[in-house]
């Protein structure tokens, strides 16, 4: 690895806490992000002669901050401010900042950045490429790509989004714990958005997509390490964790969508299974159950089954069970009909999915598990009705190409739910 | 005698490695470490998860008290660690040298070990 490789690496790392304290600083994104990026070019300058300094962020935040201050000063005319040179060997001015980012501020900080990327003004997209560019620094080129639109359409977007931020006027004050709570929530979900954003891309998007996941991932890890208590926290970085480590053995050579049943569960990534198990059991026992510790208890138990038979699914039923209460959802219903019809047969489970038929008339998954319910039951028109339907409104080729491989096999028996 | 060799980074620079990052980093300390365990001077070596799974007993009161997280926080953490074979500090500095070519960035904290249990060799 070269100098530069690890500086890059030392930038990525420390950027979204050394953004979240300039925006506290300059209270404005374009001056945080362009004091950011001033700091970056000193960094690459003065560090490989001077080598790293102790704590990264820190110096990143007092170098940007001073170039900020020094800009503004410029602009207004006044006396300039030592160089960098000076400043970066200001060890105290260093260690005493340092010491005020160690405290709650620092927490409030992260949580505010992020906050500010889930303004429910924003749509859903706009929300995660917001969050993209300026928490985790993404490229715009990249963040294009993996919406499959032009550099300059995402430019423009994000532009818009900031503008809509500025205007929103999020307080800069130390949110009250309540206040807190709320954000914390908010910023979780938007995190979720990230992740499926990136884990529902089909195949051909996969490899535009899945830094999504990482980088999703990244950040829940980051939330998590300021605030440590909190079992929702840990399970949606379980969550994540157990979900994306099925993904090699999510599509086929050919693209083809590999039902969960039917993947090799050697492809199973067992460091990431490794890590969100360990992530559930520390979350549960906080004994303060949440959807996102709930959803992950469901993917444990996949990663857990050595095969596919051997899934419990009488328990997944009763996790979607816990989970319809606590979030009522015809999506979650429909979770939890497959794991009906897996532990108590299609009888039940189109019984269960009857009532949902207006809410999801428009929802892929909704036709294809209806269609393979049928089937199941031997009703074969029907199935292929609700199958035709639900290519209609397959998201993706691979979603399609699977229900086609459905209707394909209707008559054969042994028809089954994507999940 | 045996050396430990402490890994120490910055976690948040390291959870910012992507996968093909990762696993090169990963494929130039095999290359260390196989030709140290062929020579016999390469005891256990572990790479901890991230200190988001970690969580601290503290048993100086009575009952001991369960919290989540790592023991402290500190700029760079604990994140592996190699337990070496070695005649004395120059040659645990020297692997650790060649370890922090494969690998730079952060530091590794070179301690002599007291006491090992080898647990497999007292099975019966």
């Amino acid at each position: 690895m070269s100098d530069l490789d690890w500086i890059e690496q030392a930038l990525t790392g420390a950027r979204p806490v050394a953004v979240a304290a300039l925006l506290r600083y300059f209270r404005n994104l374009d001056t945080a992000e362009e004091a950011f990026q001033e700091a970056c070019l000193r960094a690459l300058a003065s560090w490989p002669k001077n080598g790293p300094p102790r704590d990264t962020a820190a110096w990143l935040i007092l170098v940007g901050r001073n170039a900020g201050v020094d800009a503004a000063r410029k602009r207004s005319r006044l006396e300039a401010l030592p160089d960098e040179e000076r400043l970066s060997d200001l060890e105290d001015a260093e260690s005493a900042l340092a010491e005020r980012l160690d405290g709650s501020q620092y927490r409030d900080d992260i949580l505010r950045l992020l906050f500010i990327c889930c303004h429910p003004d924003l749509p859903r997209t706009q929300q995660i490429a917001l969050a993209l560019r300026i928490v985790s620094g993404l490229p715009v080129a990249r963040i294009a790509h993996a919406f499959l639109v032009g550099e300059s359409a995402m430019e423009q977007r994000i532009t818009r989004a900031k503008g809509r931020v500025a205007k929103a006027a999020v307080p800069f004050e130390a949110p009250g714990p309540a206040e807190r709570t709320e954000r914390l929530a908010a910023v979780a979900a938007m995190l979720y958005l990230v992740f499926n954003e990136g884990y529902s891309a089909g195949y051909d998007q996969t490899a535009a997509r899945a830094p999504l996941c990482d980088e999703a991932i990244r950040l829940v890890r980051l939330l998590q390490k300021i605030f440590p208590g909190e079992p929702e926290i840990m399970g949606l970085a379980a969550l994540m964790l157990l979900q994306h480590a099925r993904t090699a053995a999510r599509f086929d050579a050919h693209g083809a969508v590999v039902l969960l049943e039917d993947q090799d569960r050697a492809a199973w990534d067992r460091g990431m299974i490794g890590e969100g198990l360990a992530l559930l059991d520390k979350a549960m026992r906080h004994n303060r159950p949440g959807p996102y510790q709930i959803q992950a208890a469901v993917a444990a138990l996949h990663a857990r089954a050595a095969t596919a038979a051997e899934t419990d699914w009488p328990q997944i039923d009763h996790l979607y069970a816990s989970l319809e209460r606590m979030q009522p959802s015809p999506v979650v219903t429909l979770n939890r009909a497959v794991a009906v019809f897996k532990a108590r047969g299609p009888a039940d489970a189109l019984a269960l999915i009857a009532p949902l038929e207006k809410d999801l008339a428009g929802y892929f998954y909704f036709h294809g598990a209806r269609g393979a319910f049928l089937n199941e039951l031997g009703r074969r028109e029907e199935a292929r009705v609700s199958f035709d339907r639900a290519i209609a409104l397959a998201g993706t080729a691979a979603e399609a190409a699977f229900i086609r491989m459905q209707l394909d096999g209707l008559g054969e028996g042994g028809a089954r739910v994507a999940g | 005698m045996l050396y430990a060799i402490l890994c120490y980074h910055d976690e948040h620079a390291v959870c910012a490695w992507s996968r093909e990052q990762d696993d090169a980093v990963m494929q130039k300390l095999a290359v260390v470490q196989e030709r140290l365990a062929r020579e016999g001077r390469l005891g256990p070596v572990a790479r901890l998860m991230p200190t988001t799974a970690a969580t601290t007993l503290r048993k100086d009161r009575e009952p001991p008290l369960v919290v989540d997280g790592p023991f402290a926080e500190t700029k760079e953490q604990l994140l592996g660690f190699y337990l070496v074979e070695v005649a004395g500090l120059e040659e645990a500095l020297a692997i650790a040298k060649e370890l922090g070519a494969a690998n730079p960035g952060g530091s590794y904290e070179l301690r002599p070990v007291a006491n090992f249990f080898d647990a497999k060799a007292a099975a019966p």
